[in-house]
């Protein structure tokens, strides 16, 4: 039996322990959001985080991630609302869309052991993120983005982000 | 006027719908009339591009296929403007796969140009029923009524009234003829030229269930399906009993293979149908896979079991020495060029390889076969055709099967073919539950449609002015007879052909047993780095600058209406472009660091570009950074999306000089992301995108944008190093990117 917590909520598992968690996230407890394109660890489109650092689910076996708490995109903030989200979203990242759930884990790793990233210190953190569609340029730019957003809310009061987003369930999000 | 055929095959009708709204949809009446002829005449039911709610809200629906090129907002963005709706105000919805959107189809670059008119056309026949429903309320003059940002407004009495308000009078308003409509003039756009966001971001941003390999259905059993490994193979037995004994799994059987009837093309030119492998159904994904660790298959590789690409190689050569087989242009008289005194002959051999579509998301499909009735969801980019395949395979009328888009993890091509959809829908049929087939990265990559590899043996002379007068290609490729492999030929018409005076393209195929197909740009992905590597190393051997020595080729344009489809003057208007943003022969780059161009017209799109880079001692290229110039007519219309796929097809052409598929014992010897490698972060250039906006109908950019950036670097090594790279990949020559 194993134990694990993920995105704050409590799962065992009974099954294969060798099963990687990539499998067990999306198909064992519906958490479609982790991606699954390579599974050698070479794409990075499955990541998530492990006790606050980033893992490559297609990589870590279930077992690996007993007792641990894990991160997945759907954990980021359910709404969008994450700075790393809003910069996403405002800079239009995504062409396809699919790597983007482990870019963004990548970037929310990266911030939060650097807050003020350089080019370089991006590049080294978000190079294991392939990018089928190379968004790479707006991806660097979001991270700057998110980085700069998230010192903004430091020396803000944070506010509730909630109503522009269930308005926009509706309607698009109007010209940039 | 805008060529699109499509445009004299539809009509409009309106259909009143429950709760106050209107539907109006487009027709495809040669579609119908086709499908009536072949017996099966559909009902016309009303479609539903635009739906109005009463409290103002517009619905519209967008048809294509979505893969990342964001037709998912062009479209309803066409209509919006025309409907004079704010941008605000509409909410995408994806349409059904149905007859009664027209075309829906992802590829060729097309979405642009085959729905610039019909969708603007079915905005403005909506919005010209909401006036004349607003002028019969109001008892006046259609023509003394305008409209704003979803209202028809009459100024005279200063009147308005909102298109929510008008909606169920507008549905009985007869359809305006389409030829009948005044659409805007482009200054007044507010939306067209305007960045608008992916509808489907925040779905993506927070990891919601949209892509293919997310979807879920109740009772769904999940498949592995282990393909042939030889092309035309099947598997004569295997172990499956000790398979079906594997934890989770229900079943694991062969599957013969069914070969579409013979109207439908065989492997050179389409999709096969269903191909041969071993399906393993289980509880779950791993389970199937783990078990698939477990399976041995004797398999029957057919004829194909000794390819080897080092054969191919070598064949090819002793080809290039023999009398081309073909003819397929000729001006002039090359030989009698090569013969005077006072011409400079240059001679290279150029040789890519296959290539592999790799999308991040591997193929796959969920199908449902209940009652002799088919339910498939899928992230193919074309519906219509899979639906015919499907009917073909499984011997069901096409009204019996329905396709549900869902968004594609990237498509380049790979989703036009639909094998996976077959395969998915035999399992379930088999099995008697519905099944989502997923497919490894392995198989992904080892069951591709590849971007077909060749040879090229090229051949030309400059005269004493530096002038280009001689051509010569001789194109060794794969096929039979006459038959060119699927994407995998070449015409007469490539540039030079036309701007030189003596020209001739010649072929030779050699047979092979591997499927090819349409990578993003297809042919134009590496023949322009042919073309443009060998136009340079004639500007070289004519002791002129690259660029300038393009320009005077373009001016030895043919009178209009005998250059073929290539515009010279569109093509000299962004080469200028590039070179004037690139700062081209203005700049003084250290050493080892140098500029090169090259430039391509391809899906109705002139490209030009320019890229920096420096090279190491040890060959390591570091591209610093790449400038584009574009036309792709009047207007650019999401300039944001727009400025993305741009910069994306610039990083994907450089990844394809590492890229390489070859073939040991007819099997494709790479597999995953390790030896088929793609562009890293850090490897990335910063692309500057200018489009240059000419009085022409607006085209399409999935593709066009991506040809030149190949010969632009390889230019640049040129130039930085000495070396011209005549060998993809680049790794052939010990170069690498940094």
């Amino acid at each position: 039996m194993i134990r694990l917590k993920v995105n704050g909520k409590n799962h065992r598992f009974n099954g294969d322990p060798n099963m990687p968690l990539l499998w067990f996230l999306r198909d064992e407890i519906d958490l479609k959001g982790t991606k699954y394109g390579c599974g050698m660890g070479l794409c990075g489109a499955c990541t998530v985080h492990v006790n606050g650092r980033p893992a490559r689910a297609c990589l870590t076996p279930v077992s690996a991630a007993a007792n641990a708490a894990v991160t997945t995109i759907e954990g980021v903030s359910p709404d969008g609302s994450h700075p790393v989200q809003v910069a996403w979203e405002e800079l239009d990242v995504p062409q396809c869309g699919y790597c983007q759930a482990g870019q963004i884990m990548s970037a929310c790793a990266l911030l939060s052991s650097k807050p003020k990233p350089t080019d370089a210190d991006i590049d080294t953190a978000m190079n294991g993120n392939l990018c089928r569609c190379g968004t790479y340029l707006r991806v660097r730019a979001a991270v700057h983005k998110a980085a700069e957003l998230t010192a903004a809310n430091r020396t803000r009061p944070a506010k509730p982000a909630a109503k522009a987003s269930s308005a926009r369930t509706t309607r698009n999000g109007g010209n940039k | 006027m805008p060529k699109t055929s499509l445009n004299r095959r539809t009509f409009l009708r309106a259909t009143a719908l429950a709760g106050g709204g209107f539907m109006l949809g487009l027709y495809p009446k040669a579609a119908a009339l086709a499908q009536a002829g072949r017996g099966a005449a559909p009902a016309l039911l009303p479609a539903n591009f635009i739906s109005i709610a009463s409290n103002g809200l517009v619905t519209i629906a967008s048809k294509n296929p979505e893969t990342g090129q964001h037709a998912l907002n062009m479209l309803p963005m066409l209509i919006a403007e025309e409907l004079d709706v704010d941008w605000k105000d509409v909410k995408i919805v994806r349409a059904g796969v149905d007859n009664k959107y027209g075309s829906q189809f992802t590829g060729g670059s097309i979405a642009t140009p085959s729905n610039w008119e019909p969708m603007r056309q079915v905005g403005g026949a909506a919005r010209q029923m909401l006036i004349a429903a607003a002028a019969q309320t109001w008892g006046v003059a259609a023509m003394e009524c305008s409209t704003a940002s979803g209202r028809v407004v009459h100024r005279a009495t200063n009147r308005s009234l909102g298109y929510g308000e008008l909606a169920s009078t507008a549905a009985t308003m007869p359809v305006p003829d389409f030829r009948s409509l005044k659409l805007k003039d482009p200054k007044d756009y507010k939306i067209i030229g305007t960045t608008t966001r992916d509808v489907e971001n925040k779905e993506i941003i927070t990891g919601k269930p949209i892509f293919g390999i997310d979807v879920t259905l109740p009772g769904m059993l999940y498949a592995v399906y282990q393909k042939t490994p030889v092309f035309g193979g099947r598997a004569v037995n295997a172990n499956l009993d000790a398979v079906k004994a594997m934890k989770g799994v229900r079943q694991a059987f062969i599957v013969d293979g069914k070969p579409l009837p013979s109207n439908f093309p065989n492997y050179l030119n389409d999709d096969p149908g269903l191909e041969a492998g071993v399906a393993i159904v289980a509880d779950s994904w791993w389970a199937a896979q783990s078990a698939r660790a477990k399976l041995e298959v004797k398999w029957d590789e057919g004829k194909w079991g000794t390819l080897n690409s080092e054969d191919i190689a070598k064949k090819a050569g002793e080809l290039s020495r023999q009398t081309p087989a073909r003819t397929l242009r000729k001006d002039g008289d090359v030989e009698a060029v090569y013969k005077r005194s006072d011409v400079k002959v240059v001679e290279s051999p150029y040789t890519f390889p296959f290539i592999a579509h790799a999308p991040l998301e591997p193929q796959n499909c969920t199908a449902h076969f209940k009652d002799g009735k088919l339910e498939i969801w899928s992230t193919t980019q074309t519906p219509q055709i899979g639906r015919t395949i499907l009917s073909r395979v499984f011997g069901i009328p096409e009204k019996d099967i329905t396709i549900h888009m869902v968004r594609g993890g990237g498509g380049f091509g790979r989703r036009l073919y639909n094998d996976y959809m077959c395969e998915a829908a035999w399992i379930s049929k088999t099995v008697g539950a519905p099944v989502k087939l997923l497919w490894t990265r392995e198989d992904d990559m080892q069951h591709d449609y590849y971007r077909a590899g060749g040879f090229q043996y090229l051949k030309g002379a400059v005269d004493k002015d530096g002038k280009l007068i001689a051509w010569q290609d001789h194109f060794i490729g794969y096929g039979e007879g006459e038959t060119f492999t699927h994407s995998g030929q070449i015409d007469g018409n490539e540039f030079p052909s036309r701007f030189v005076p003596n020209f001739l393209m010649q072929s030779t195929v050699m047979p092979l047993g591997l499927k090819t197909g349409a990578l993003r740009a297809p042919r134009s992905n590496v023949y322009s780095w042919v073309f443009q590597s060998f136009i340079d190393e004639l500007a070289h051997a004519a002791g002129k600058d690259p660029l300038q020595f393009r320009l005077e080729l373009l001016g030895n344009a043919p009178p209009k209406g005998t250059q073929g489809v290539m515009d010279a003057e569109r093509m000299i208007g962004v080469v200028k472009l590039a070179a004037e943003k690139s700062g081209w022969g203005r700049r003084t780059l250290p050493k080892g660091t140098a500029l090169g161009t090259g430039f391509h017209y391809s899906h109705r799109g002139y490209f030009a570009e320019v890229a920096e880079v420096t090279v190491s001692a040890d060959k390591k290229i570091k591209v610093n950074k790449v400038w584009v110039a574009g036309d792709i007519g009047s207007q650019i219309i999401n300039p944001g999306a727009s400025e993305n796929l741009t910069q994306g097809a610039v990083i994907d052409g450089i990844s394809e000089m590492l890229q390489e598929i070859s073939l040991k014992n007819g099997r494709v010897v790479q597999s995953n992301f390790h030896d088929h490698p793609m562009l890293r972060m850090s490897q990335a250039p910063p692309v500057e995108v200018h489009f240059l906006k000419s009085d022409n109908t607006p085209t399409g950019l999935g593709e066009p944008a991506l040809p030149p950036i190949l010969p632009a670097i390889a230019n640049a090594i040129f130039s930085a190093t000495g070396e011209r790279i005549r060998t993809l990949p680049i790794t052939k020559h010990g170069f690498s990117f940094a």
